[in-house]
């Protein structure tokens, strides 16, 4: 039996150890949030954060992520993830969507880590998230955004 | 953004090229196989060629790259995603190696029959630039492990310990399914690169 903390709360899984951890959010949790793109990190549509890294689910065994704290799209919080996702709104970054919630994940985990980030910085932490729609501009001008919106409010 | 259209069409070229089928080990000739050349620096030196065998081989030549992206697969193709080096050689913030690539190989399902696992290591990561094996010669390369500026300032009992223990170097014979392993074994390969050093570490013409 497995047990980690999934969006806050104590989650047990005791099924198959090298299940990958995004069957365990979507299927064992029913939290579909987080995307299935690829199955082999290559899209990061499966983007969730462990211990606040991001970490693709798809190709992360469950028996790795004993004791860890899970976050997904459907709670990520804080400063970051506030900004994030009101930039996202202003300029009505997503098309068709499905992409949407990995790249706020990796936009999220990368303002962590950088609050002021350039535009290589941006493009470097986000280039293993694809958008088939190809909202890219608006990706990066949203996390400008978000990260003038973290400095002015700091 | 670097990200186009022909990126996504590169995920399904690159990821077909990146993944061919794994092949049987080449073997590594042992030390005693070279006992026949009298010569003690023309023994070195052939002690060092077989050594080459692995150290020029993509599993260990991919993650030492010229320039800032590792490669992948038999072919030696740029890393896809297009992930960076970083600052401390483990990737960039919010797309760290350890974003995708686990402690341990991971096999995948599902997936088409070239495509059977993502690599892994608990250390997972590039070798630092100084470090850069390809495009070099045997020569070249030969010189760069000697030379504790461009060997992360390690001696040559460090340089063996380092070659015959290390399970990153290690993870060359173990690079999961659908990854042709580095020749021989890592015990053999150390036994080798011991020989070498014993006998005065000579290297190949640059």
């Amino acid at each position: 039996m497995l047990s980690f903390t999934l969006n806050g709360e104590k989650t047990t899984f005791d099924g198959d150890p090298d299940t990958p951890l995004l069957w365990v959010i979507r299927d064992a949790n029913h939290l579909t949030g987080t995307k299935y793109g690829c199955g082999i990190a290559q899209c990061g549509a499966c983007t969730v954060h462990v211990n606040g890294m991001s970490k693709r689910a798809c190709v992360t065994p469950i028996s790795t992520c004993e004791g860890s704290q899970i976050t997904t799209i459907e709670s990520v919080d804080g400063r970051e993830a506030k900004a994030v996702q009101a930039a996202w709104k202003s300029l009505d970054v997503p098309q068709c969507g499905y992409c949407q919630s990995g790249q706020i994940m990796s936009a999220v985990a990368l303002l962590k880590q950088k609050p002021s980030p350039s535009d290589e910085d941006i493009d470097n932490a986000m280039d293993g998230n694809i958008c088939r729609c190809a909202t890219y501009q608006r990706i990066r001008k949203a996390i400008h955004d978000a990260a003038k919106e973290m400095e002015a409010s700091a | 953004m670097k990200m186009s259209a022909k990126r996504v069409f590169c995920i399904a070229v690159c990821l077909v090229a990146s993944a061919s089928s794994p092949a049987i080990a080449e073997s590594l000739k042992s030390v005693d196989e070279f006992d026949n050349v009298k010569d003690e620096k023309a023994r070195s030196v052939a002690m060092f060629e077989e050594v080459g065998k692995v150290l020029q081989h993509p599993r260990c030549l991919n993650c030492h790259p010229v320039g800032n992206q590792p490669l992948q697969g038999e072919d030696m193709v740029l890393h896809n995603p297009p992930v960076q080096r970083g600052p401390g050689n483990f990737g960039v913030a919010g797309m760290e190696c350890n974003t995708c690539h686990q402690a341990m190989n991971v096999k995948v399902t599902g997936q088409s029959e070239d495509v059977k696992s993502i690599p892994g290591h608990p250390k997972w990561h590039l070798a630092p630039p100084e470090m850069a094996w390809v495009g070099k010669s045997l020569g070249e390369i030969c010189l760069q492990l000697k030379d504790k500026e461009r060997n992360g300032n390690k001696t040559m009992p460090e340089m063996i310990h380092h070659m015959a223990e290390d399970t990153l170097v290690g993870w060359g014979w173990e690079p999961g399914d659908g990854r042709e392993p580095a020749p021989g074994t890592q015990a053999a390969f150390g036994k080798l690169f011991k020989a070498w050093v014993d006998t005065g570490a000579h290297c190949p013409k640059v």
